[in-house]
């Protein structure tokens, strides 16, 4: 197995995802196939080869650093599950 | 002529000539979605009292002189794109009552030419996947042949478009997620070049890879919306403030001087279907025809490149759907008192298990000691891959291919397997991870009817060479008069 189901749990921890017995189980074996196949670019010679991260060649995008019109508060927090004089609301932390 | 089956350049003339209205042509596409999409299932969302409003207001625009060609003109749009008040789901329980507070750029752009928002189209979930079976609420059918799939991940958009219930539609393309839902339903589908337009108010999947463009039933009416919606844009840092050509404006001259390069690894590809080979061949003899001088050209790193996608669109999408935890907009578990324990369960509920898989596979090839070996390693085939098509252009002035290398297959074949589903993106995601705009264009059917696309790359910021070359082919082959009977 390319990657046991200990990894997958791990990963699905960092991922902030819950996973079951049975998709621990069905996630390790498709994702261990995919990354059987994916191994196959260590046939690839890149040494020296700079990786690309951006397809097209762009230097930094700066703009003023000016006051413009924004969302309003209220229409920001329209779609929230749960929300309280104008504030989210998330389960207590401390 | 039945009104829904116009072209938009048929529209835009009869609109400004007053033979009919934007009311009208309205309604007329609103009887045929609820004529066929109850077999089809391509739309989500649909809007019809704001359709109709932006169709009267397009009228009263229409009658004052100041009409562009999108004026009046009733388009749908992939439920990914931002639509201010009006729900956008990414096709994901996660997302599904969210409704936009802002349009996106490319819809503030269509708003502004006078366009129609029909409504929102279906698509896999997050535009992850290639048969728009892994969307969160519906399963679109093919409207060629209602037990296959539309393709993906725009499928939504090709199928509504090929069944005539818009008469335009915006997709977006990371790894060929306009092209080849639009070859499988047989329309024209262009992804821009990466920067053309830009990706503000796009839900983000893969943000060096997502690129919106649209799906039209020829490749005049998709010149006429990308014209609509190409350009910079300051709110897309990563938009690029090239000048735009007028792209409707397609040279019409043949096709001399201009060469074209077969890529020989495309052509010996494992997999590729002989029906899809044979329709690809012939309209390389008919680009011959017309007077372009075709030569083979060499992209050796085709075989790597499902490989690089598969760990940097993963990667990529690891990161940007961290943002789902329920807090901000979208669904939460409330039933959560613990915050971790309320992120979890959130998002195993909310996506689905292709989403999942990917966000495993992606977070897999970031985390601690794996990073140089996957995401690292992909990273630099795409360079390769990249310098592969400048080689390339340096000898041909594009590059001609199949889309996918089958016809579309059937509704289910894949599901149990993604490594198959994503085998079959092996032509047009090499586009995405260079940058470079491709488009797919009708070239032929299968013996079963359905339909199979030509897809054709050039340079970055050469779509006007594609458009020029897909439409010269269009017109020689003269088969988007066929359509697919839904009655």
């Amino acid at each position: 197995m390319k990657i046991t189901k200990a990894e997958v749990l791990h990963v699905a921890q960092l991922a902030r995802l819950d996973v079951d017995e049975a998709d621990v189980e069905r996630f390790a074996g498709q994702i261990g196939t995919i990354l059987e196949y994916v191994d196959t670019l260590k046939k690839v010679d890149t040494g020296g080869v700079t990786g690309t991260s951006h397809a097209i060649e762009l230097t930094n995008a700066f703009r003023e650093d000016e006051e413009k019109e924004q969302l309003a508060p209220e229409d920001a927090l329209a779609n929230a599950p749960e929300k309280d004089n104008g504030a989210f609301v998330v389960p207590k932390i401390i | 002529m039945k009104l829904h089956e116009l072209t938009i350049e048929q529209a835009s003339d009869l609109l400004k000539k007053k033979e009919i209205s934007s009311v009208e042509l309205t309604r007329a596409v609103f009887e045929r979605i609820e004529m066929v999409d109850g077999k089809v299932g391509a739309f989500l969302t649909l809007d019809k009292e704001g359709a109709l409003e932006q169709g009267a207001a397009a009228d009263r625009r229409l009658a004052g002189g100041d009409a562009e060609p999108l004026t009046g003109i009733p388009l749908g749009i992939k439920d990914l794109m931002c639509t201010k008040g009006l729900r956008t789901t990414c096709a994901s329980k996660i997302l599904e009552n969210f409704i936009p507070p802002y349009d996106a750029t490319v819809i503030a752009r269509l708003k502004a030419a006078g366009a129609v928002i029909v409504g929102k189209l279906n698509m896999d979930e997050f535009a992850m996947g290639s048969t728009t079976e892994h969307s969160g609420f519906q399963v679109t059918r093919n409207p060629w042949n209602l037990d296959r799939i539309p393709g993906g991940s725009s499928g939504g958009s090709a199928a509504a478009v090929a069944a005539d219930m818009c008469l335009g539609a915006l997709g977006s393309d990371t790894g060929g997620s306009i092209r080849q839902p639009a070859s499988h339903c047989g329309v024209v589908g262009i992804k821009p070049t990466y920067g053309r337009v830009s990706r503000f108010g796009l839900v983000a999947f893969a943000s060096s890879l997502d690129q919106i463009g649209p799906l039209g039933k020829t490749v005049t009416d998709c010149a006429i919306m990308l014209d609509a919606i190409a350009g910079h844009d300051p709110k897309d840092s990563t938009s690029v403030p090239e000048p735009v050509p007028a792209f409707a404006d397609i040279d019409g001259d043949g096709l001399g001087n201009m060469t074209i390069g077969i890529p020989k690894e495309y052509t010996s590809a494992r997999g590729l279907d002989p029906q899809v080979g044979a329709a690809v061949e012939q309209a390389v003899k008919t680009i011959e025809s017309l007077g372009a001088r075709c030569i083979e050209v060499s992209l050796p790193h085709t075989d790597h490149a499902v490989a690089a996608y598969y760990v940097i669109a993963p990667s990529e999408a690891s990161s940007n759907l961290a943002r789902y935890d329920g807090v901000k907009y979208g669904f939460r578990d409330k039933e959560q008192t613990d915050l971790l324990q309320m992120y979890r369960s959130t998002r195993s509920q909310g996506f689905g298990p292709e989403v999942q898989r990917r966000i495993i596979l992606g977070t897999y090839a970031l985390s601690a000691g794996y990073y140089d070996a996957y995401y690292g390693k992909a990273s630099q085939v795409r360079t390769l891959i990249k310098n592969d098509f400048e080689t390339a252009f340096a000898s041909c002035d594009a590059v001609v291919s199949p889309v996918a290398p089958t016809p579309a297959y059937g509704i289910g074949e894949t599901l149990d397997d993604p490594l198959a589903m994503y085998l079959s993106d092996v032509f047009t995601l090499s586009a995405n991870l260079a940058g470079i705009p491709g488009i797919s264009v009708p070239c032929g059917f299968s013996d079963g009817g359905l339909p199979i696309g030509l897809q054709i790359m050039g340079r970055h910021f050469n779509e006007a060479v594609l458009f020029k070359i897909a439409r010269q082919l269009e017109a020689k082959l003269s088969i988007n008069t066929r359509k697919p009977n839904l009655e």
